[in-house]
């Protein structure tokens, strides 16, 4: 049922993009004329409706502007969301009452930041990916945990890591918005795998945490990108970084 | 983190970079000796530490050196306020007032774990400072009790844990306000963010303890208080720490309407909690400056 009702929202979503560009036009007026122009030579650039083909030809994210960043985030966000989504509507059956909880909660906060980047990318958003959760067992707690703390933990270097690469104000800030939240989530998953572990900063030196500075992981695109692909079957490449 | 992205976009603020980094410069020169010792993970540091042999103690623009003060005086609060509760538990210290009792031994480890963040965030930011850095904060000029609006501070562990909470969302908070202002300056700008993430590690800790420690549950992430009000934290005394909190639009984008929640209240909360909001400089130091002494405020 679930699914259901996602899949009828991604539907009118997708269908409100061609019915009305108000949703654009208000996003284009935030991020300012400068922003606006390389908007609108993404979108001359994008195949018609290529999300809709998700596998064919992959997607690319091109770091030569603040858009590839927000693409990058759209990307890992949509890998969160699937996973979440999938968990939440059948939880391992060891998951009490306030996990199963919490993990719908996480879910709702995965697919608005999904749908967020989708709709404020408008135009300039790459497809649909496709993803490839086959190596999770979805019946198992301990399964599910590990993957979400990964799925977690990472998200939370990537968005760290891509910080500097943004060059406007207002997109850094909507970055730390939900970077804020996905280290809430990180926190809490990694609490249930193993009370206290909500910073164990040494565990996270392969994404580049520093624990004698008391600072969280970080990594660049070129460093997440092959350890998030794995769960994803479309082909992500980038550009320009 | 990729040192040439960062150095390119110096580069693009000050010109002279590479001639200020140049090898035959001492900076650069004792860089590179210790480069071979230090690991990846130690970049970070060593990078603020190039960077500040490299502009002079003095040289850090004054927009990033004001955003790394302020920080250091939210940090060094944090930190004492955990710190002060530690001493306390500690047989011999002198310290006498701390007199609520750790529910276990994992609370405890959790406070110093959070507590050692702080110091360590303390020390980082002093280093990149150097002479720039402002006066330390000692606990003397501290007053967590607030004047007495939370008397109990040390004395209930609920108390403790509730004023906990708000430092770290404010922390969560104040991070996000100044990373715009950290734009000029990307190997900054990355610290600063690699500290907010794991305060907000902190918060989701600190409730999760106030859940486990009694009967009404905190959420690890910000979501609406019991009658819809954007603090959630059950003190209002610290209505301050979550205001604006409730923003359900982003980006002109509303959130409530993408959640796929399967109802209007569900939405709404998941719109509320999916983004954390920034807080100004001059907000966040109204609350801080409740836990200071007269003479000790922040302006």
């Amino acid at each position: 049922m679930k699914h259901n009702e996602l899949k009828t929202k991604n539907e009118l979503q997708e269908k409100s993009l061609f019915d009305k560009t108000v949703g654009r036009r208000s996003f284009l007026q935030y991020a300012g004329a400068g922003a606006a122009g390389i908007a609108l030579v993404a979108a001359g650039c994008k195949k018609d409706r290529g999300y809709e083909n998700p596998v064919m030809g992959g997607a690319t994210l091109d770091f030569k502007d603040d858009f590839g960043v927000l693409n990058y985030a759209y990307a890992l966000e949509q890998l969160e969301a699937a996973f979440y989504v999938k968990v939440a509507s059948a939880p391992p059956a060891s998951f009490t009452a306030a996990q199963k909880a919490y993990f719908q909660d996480i879910q709702f906060h995965e697919i608005a930041h999904r749908e967020f980047f989708k709709a404020a990318l408008s135009t300039a958003a790459i497809g649909s990916l496709e993803v490839d959760f086959s190596k999770i067992d979805f019946t198992s707690a301990t399964s599910v945990l590990s993957t979400a703390m990964t799925f977690e933990d990472l998200g939370v270097a990537a968005y760290n890591g891509a910080g500097p690469r943004i060059k406007d104000g207002g997109y850094l800030l909507l970055a730390g918005k939900i970077v804020s939240v996905e280290a809430r989530h990180a926190a809490y998953i990694r609490d249930l795998i193993s009370n206290g572990s909500f910073a164990d900063l040494n565990s996270l030196s392969a994404f580049g945490s520093n624990n004698a500075g008391g600072l969280d992981g970080a990594l660049t695109p070129d460093k997440v990108l092959p350890l998030a692909q794995p769960f994803i079957k479309t082909k992500i490449s980038a550009i320009n970084l | 983190m990729n040192i040439v992205n960062i150095l390119e976009e110096i580069e693009k603020v000050d010109g002279e970079i590479y001639e200020r980094l140049n090898p035959r410069r001492a900076a650069m020169k004792s860089f590179f000796n210790m480069g071979k010792k230090i690991s990846l993970a130690a970049m970070p540091l060593a990078l603020g530490s190039m960077f500040q042999k490299a502009y002079g103690q003095t040289a850090l623009p004054t927009a990033v050196v004001n955003v790394l003060n302020f920080a250091l005086s939210l940090e060094y609060l944090e930190y004492h306020f955990y710190n002060h509760c530690l001493v306390g538990k500690t047989p011999g210290s002198g310290v006498t007032d701390v007199t609520f009792n750790f529910p276990n031994a994992a609370s405890q480890a959790a406070i110093t774990t959070i507590r050692d963040h702080e110091k360590a965030h303390v020390d980082l930011l002093v280093g990149a400072l150097g002479s720039s850095a402002r006066a330390p904060i000692a606990y003397a000029d501290t007053d967590f009790r607030a004047g007495g609006t939370f008397a109990t501070v040390y004395s209930d562990y609920g108390t403790f844990l509730a004023v906990a909470q708000g430092f770290e969302d404010t922390g969560v908070r104040a991070y996000k306000g100044q990373a715009g202002n950290l734009l000029v300056s990307p190997g900054v700008l990355q610290t600063a963010l690699q500290i907010h993430s794991v305060e907000a590690r902190h918060a989701s800790h600190i409730r999760q303890m106030r859940t486990a420690a009694g009967s009404t549950v905190y959420k690890p992430w910000v979501s609406l208080g019991a009658s819809g009000q954007a603090n959630d934290s059950g003190v209002p005394q610290v209505d301050a720490v979550y205001a604006g909190e409730d923003l359900t639009v982003q980006a002109n984008v509303n959130i409530a309407n993408i959640t796929g929640a399967p109802n209007a209240t569900a939405a709404k909360l998941a719109a509320v909690e999916s983004f954390d909001e920034p807080l100004d400089r001059a907000s966040v130091i109204t609350i801080a400056n409740l836990f200071l002494q007269p003479g000790k405020k922040l302006s």
